[in-house]
């Protein structure tokens, strides 16, 4: 992922305007270009009347620059319904005089055309239109709407003019389109008029549906050129940019127990760092949520927040799965100290559940947070965007300095080959690995660092109990047998299976 | 063609005889544009060939009524609206292709 490094120069040469809106700022570096129009382009149901919407109302509402909204879709009545569900009062602003409304109905058949003509009937009513709030901020929805009633080659020069005049009528205007065959996309048009293009997507994979946003081009300035994922819920558009994390964040030298002793001592007898990330991966039933468990319990017991995301087990099953290893989690969810997340992985996409978790932390402003486990999220979409997904929580989450623990379940027989280890392991800091190895035809559980940056870790494998009392790590003592060559372990087999039970090395 | 076109000019014709339905028709234009004054000349000569004696064509600047671009829901503009007889109908253009003007606004 490429960091776009914005600096305040950047923002003093251009002027801009502030959308508003969550994350687009960030990307576009201060917002659309100041007194040009922008062109918004995507699909059906990507969200580009609500996003331009957005950006008039909080233009009113931060910046007190009134706007025109000129709709050739919903009529005015249908359009306040629909925005009054993201919060937007746009009968107070109209009261007000900051916001006017204005609703082109589409006609279906086409007015028959007798010779030259242009649209100025537009151009007059959107300077009434503008003169009547003294507008600053204009969103033409969508101008494609037009294309259906006039001849394309008039529309096209046309548009042209439009954009001109929209300038020296010195408002900031977002004009929005289809994509595909439309007229702001056709021919490539919006390639040379526009001074800002920002494209929005919505597409289906895995059956779970992302939105997304890319500025395509921004004249006379920096911005960001990735897709970003954005979602539309009750409090309007967010766009997922993290790029400032990665830049800013701050390496601590504090440490935090992991709530295992014996765990401790393998890290260099102090745990992990404040801001770092674990993760702790294994095949199913190696223990992983007993250990993230067990380290959410000694956070809360040195009286610190975390947040415990489960997107496997409901939290009172983890509680009560909790009390036979000896930890009570109860007393800590009351004082409020330790808080549930709970989400079925499938219930949205994951954009959604990191804006989720995201509001989450901004309340309860905890020092660690959990994800057990982070393979459940993989199911619902190609792995590559997960990643990336994660990287920017993980950034996000280190510009707090939040220590994050994640748990992966992996399958059994591909255990270091597999895709999401590879994936995620790039990205942490500590990585814990638990896995079911036989000593002497018995299953037992152990658990070794696979690393641990900046620390003098064990690289020793560990024989790992849980039991009433919790987790503890013992050495592993292994029949010297076992390490006999295979034709002779053949021969030797009777034996072992009549005295494997004293062999076994319990300490 | 005068350089300034009045604000509104109303060219009334009384109905002459036995000449059937008469037409109210209302042209707006967009002050001396080329497309302008092309449309009120095609117009002209449509409505005295047509509708002798029958029609009366209320020609508009735009520029002098903004307003009525919202009332008249104009986006295009020459545009030549037939108010009377019902059902309202409208061309666009300068009005140059008459077959297009008199199938277009239903005149027969």
């Amino acid at each position: 992922m490429s960091k776009v490094i914005k600096t305040k120069k950047d923002e003093l040469k251009f002027p801009k305007s502030f959308t508003g809106i969550d994350g687009l700022d960030v990307i576009t570096g201060g917002g659309l270009p100041r007194n040009r129009p922008t062109l918004l382009v995507g699909n059906t149901g990507c969200g580009k009347t609500i996003m331009a919407m957005e950006f008039l109302v909080k233009g009113i509402v931060l910046f007190d620059e009134p706007a025109v909204f000129f709709s050739f879709e919903e009529d005015t009545a249908e359009l306040k319904l629909n925005v009054k569900s993201l919060g937007f009062e746009l009968d107070k602003h109209i009261a007000n005089k900051k916001l006017y409304l204005e609703h082109i109905p589409i006609v279906r058949s086409k007015i028959p055309d007798t010779g030259t003509y242009d649209i100025e009937g537009l151009f007059i009513r959107l300077g009434e239109a503008i003169n009547k709030v003294k507008a600053k901020r204009v969103v033409l929805d969508s101008l494609d709407n037009l294309f259906y009633r006039f001849d394309y080659t008039v529309l096209r020069s046309e548009f042209k003019r439009l954009l001109t005049w929209l300038k020296e009528k010195q408002v900031t205007a977002i004009i929005t389109g289809e994509t595909g065959d439309s007229l702001v996309t056709r021919d490539g048009v919006e390639e040379y008029v526009a001074d800002c293009l920002i494209v929005l997507d919505n597409r289906v994979e895995n059956q779970i549906s992302t939105r997304r946003l890319r500025v395509v081009k921004y004249r006379g300035s920096v911005h960001g050129n990735n897709e970003y994922p954005f979602t539309i819920d009750e409090r309007g558009v967010t766009v997922l940019p993290f790029i400032a994390g990665a830049i800013q964040q701050k390496s601590s030298l504090k440490r935090i127990f992991s709530g295992i002793s014996d765990l401790d001592q393998m890290l260099d007898k102090k745990g992990f760092f404040v801001g770092s990330s674990v993760l702790v991966s294994g095949t199913a039933g190696t223990g992983k949520t007993s250990i993230a468990a067990t380290f959410a319990f000694s956070v809360c017991k040195s009286k610190q927040r975390c947040l415990y995301c489960a997107f496997e087990e409901a939290p009172n099953q983890i509680i009560r799965n909790l009390h036979s290893i000896g930890i009570a989690l109860d007393p800590v969810i009351q004082s409020g100290l330790l808080q549930f997340y709970y989400a079925r992985p499938t219930l949205q996409n994951l954009e959604l559940h990191f804006i989720a978790i995201k509001e989450v932390i901004n309340e309860l402003k905890p020092s660690v947070v959990i994800l057990d486990p982070i393979t459940n999220l993989m199911t619902e979409g190609p792995n590559s965007d997960i990643r990336s997904m994660l990287t920017r929580f993980v950034d996000y989450l280190k510009l707090h300095q939040i220590t994050v623990m994640f748990t992966a379940a992996i399958t059994v027989g591909s255990i270091e080959r597999i895709t999401s280890d590879e994936g995620i392991s790039s990205m942490v800091d500590s990585w814990i690995m638990v896995q079911d190895i036989e000593v002497d035809a018995k299953r037992t559980r152990s658990l070794c660092i696979m690393k641990s940056r900046g620390m003098n870790h064990s690289n020793e494998v560990r024989r790992f109990i849980i039991s009433k009392t919790g987790i503890s790590l013992r050495p592993i003592v292994v029949n010297e047998k076992a390490l006999l060559s295979e034709t002779k372990r053949s021969a030797k087999e009777h034996l072992n299976l009549s005295t494997s039970k004293e062999s076994i090395g319990i300490k | 063609m005068s350089k300034k076109v009045a604000t509104k000019t109303t060219i009334k014709v009384k109905a002459g005889e036995g000449s059937g339905r008469s037409y109210v028709l209302r042209l707006i234009i967009t002050g001396i544009l080329p497309n302008s004054v092309r449309a009120i000349a095609n117009a002209k000569a449509i409505c005295e060939k047509y509708l002798t004696g029958r029609y009366e064509l209320e020609i508009i600047d735009i520029y002098q009524q903004p307003s009525l671009a919202l009332e008249e829901q104009i986006i295009a503009i020459p545009v030549l609206i037939k108010k009377l007889p019902l059902p309202e109908e409208r061309v666009i253009g300068d009005l140059s292709d008459t077959q297009m003007v008199l199938d277009g606004l239903n005149i027969v």
